[in-house]
């Protein structure tokens, strides 16, 4: 019993980093109908400014931790902002698989001007955050699993409020649920489309952030298997779908943690996305996905 | 109000309008009739920014806006409602209001205007919590027309109020929209294929026929025009 809560709360905290950066990708493709490759390294570019940002305050202290983070955060809300600005935008009233092979193109230009700046080796994460374990019963749990959990959740409570309580986030879904309407009653929809990848790049930056804490080793390519396992959590959720992301997330974080800690590990990234394949046998749409019937 | 002057449209190789004219004079309703693919729709969505016009011009209380982005051109008090209503189907009629003040900031005229809307079509009032895809075809076209007067428009547009509509509610949304004119001084541009409804409610009207002009006038007297009456009206 208490090494399944052990595993769950493990699996928990890697699905809830899954989640952060999987609703990157959903709300993205719910305002411009495509896939952002890039944003797997957003996620790692997150990582690196946290990790600069670290040595220059005191290891181990509360406030440098939350400095950390949010320094992060606006740094790759901004880097959001800016690709979308200079790369996506020229290309936007041309076919989406311009902008799909783009945003590759995007992914490895981050990739390998980070192993040009950063360095290819990889590097250790500062212990940014207090680092304490305690014992619940026979359960250890680490500040650093309930840092992570503790941030997930709550940006994922602000990322609801935005995108449900604020003129800008009821702007974002008109303009996903139709972008000429939403022009026609006065929005913006490129300033719209900009604070989406704002949005959506800080939530990389601490899904970046979190991972690092609780795998401290970062390089220029960490985005690759996360981003690939965020993506996949975005479509199992239903892709354009911000609550199926958070819950595709959580789902594929822990069935993965709970098959690695079986005698199956050595497949668990197969066993994982064989999950996801039956799931996407009987649910096309994903878990909360839809297929809209257009009423006339 | 409203004038466009030899407006040119094309899409790709294809041209949609070839060189229309027309002016609007403020408080009128003025109809553009035609059958499909005349270019009706054509024509107000370049009018409302959504699509740019290759050569020509349109202006607006004597601005150009010709080359304006949409919603630049709906702050100017020019509102669109487009063709197959386009109202936001998962939000809810509620939401889908406050969109329509999008660009207000004063609450107290927010507030006035929902009043108005509710005056006009009370059964929004019954539907707040509803979402928009779940209304009926003409629930949606009211809850359309609702969205753009939140706005505070001085000028609207509707492309094809009647489309998919019960025909019972076609006689109701029509007596609205003369009611939107009378009594609030709205101007109007009405884009019809039901042209004996859209000539029975307007002063003026165009005939538009594969991108041009080719009938204009006095609403009454086109309705009794032979060759119109035989292409447009039914015999």
């Amino acid at each position: 019993m208490s090494e399944f809560l052990q595993q769950l709360l493990n699996g928990l905290s890697l699905g809830a980093i899954y989640a952060l950066i999987a609703l990157g990708y959903t709300m993205v493709y719910g305002v411009l109908r495509f896939i952002n490759f890039a944003h797997s390294d957003v996620f790692m570019v997150g990582a690196f400014i946290g990790y600069y940002l670290g040595k220059l305050v005191p290891e181990g202290t509360l406030w440098g931790g939350l400095l950390v983070l949010s320094g992060a955060m606006i740094g790759c809300a901004l880097l959001g902002m800016f690709i979308e600005r200079v790369v996506y935008r020229p290309l936007r009233h041309g076919p989406t698989l311009n902008v799909l092979i783009t945003a590759i193109g995007v992914s490895l230009l981050l990739e390998y001007t980070g192993q040009i700046v950063f360095g290819a080796a990889p590097r250790t994460f500062p212990q940014i955050f207090p680092t304490a374990n305690y014992h619940v019963g026979s359960l250890t749990i680490s500040s650093n699993q309930v840092f992570v959990i503790g941030v997930a959740i709550l940006l994922m409570i602000a990322l609801q409020l935005i995108v449900f309580k604020t003129k800008i986030g009821t702007a974002m879904r008109a303009v996903s649920l139709n972008p000429k309407a939403a022009q026609l009653v006065g929005v913006n929809n490129n300033v719209v489309i900009s604070f989406t990848f704002g949005l959506g790049s800080a939530l990389a930056a601490a899904g970046g952030i979190l991972y690092a804490m609780n795998y401290p080793s970062i390089d220029p390519l960490m985005g690759v298997m996360p981003g690939l396992k965020a993506f996949v959590a975005a479509i199992l959720g239903g892709i354009g779908n911000i609550p199926g992301a958070a819950l595709g997330g959580l789902l594929l974080g822990t069935v993965e943690t709970f098959i690695g800690g079986s005698q199956f590990s050595t497949y668990k990234d197969a066993i994982a996305f064989a999950i996801l394949i039956v799931i996407l046998l009987f649910k096309p749409a994903g878990l909360l996905g839809k297929f809209t019937i257009e009423k006339v | 109000m409203l004038t466009v002057t030899d407006l040119h449209v094309s899409y790709g190789s294809i041209s949609a309008l070839r060189g229309i004219s027309f002016s609007i004079p403020a408080g009128a309703i003025v109809t553009l009739i035609g059958g499909n693919g005349a270019g009706k729709t054509t024509t107000l969505r370049t009018i409302s920014g959504l699509l740019r016009a290759k050569t020509g011009k349109v202006e607006f209380l004597g601005e150009d806006i010709t080359a304006l982005p949409a919603h630049q051109i709906v702050a100017r008090g020019l509102s669109h409602v487009p063709e197959g209503r386009m109202v936001f189907s998962n939000l809810t009629v509620d939401e889908n209001l406050s969109m329509g003040a999008y660009l207000l900031s004063d609450k107290a005229l927010i507030a006035k205007n929902r009043e108005y809307v509710f005056s006009v079509f009370p059964r929004m009032k019954e539907r707040l919590k509803q979402t928009a895809g779940t209304l009926s075809g003409g629930e949606q076209q009211m809850l359309a027309i609702g969205r753009a007067l939140m706005g505070n428009p001085k000028f609207l547009m509707l492309d094809e109020p009647s489309l998919g509509i019960a025909p019972r509610l076609i006689s109701t949304i029509f007596e609205k929209i003369v009611e939107i004119n009378q009594s609030h001084g709205i101007t109007i541009l009405l884009v019809e294929q039901n042209a004996n409804l859209a000539l029975e409610v307007s002063q003026q009207a165009y005939v538009l026929e594969t991108g041009s002009i080719v009938m204009a006038g006095e609403s009454k007297k086109l309705r009794a025009d032979p060759q119109l009456k035989a292409t447009y009206l039914g015999g």
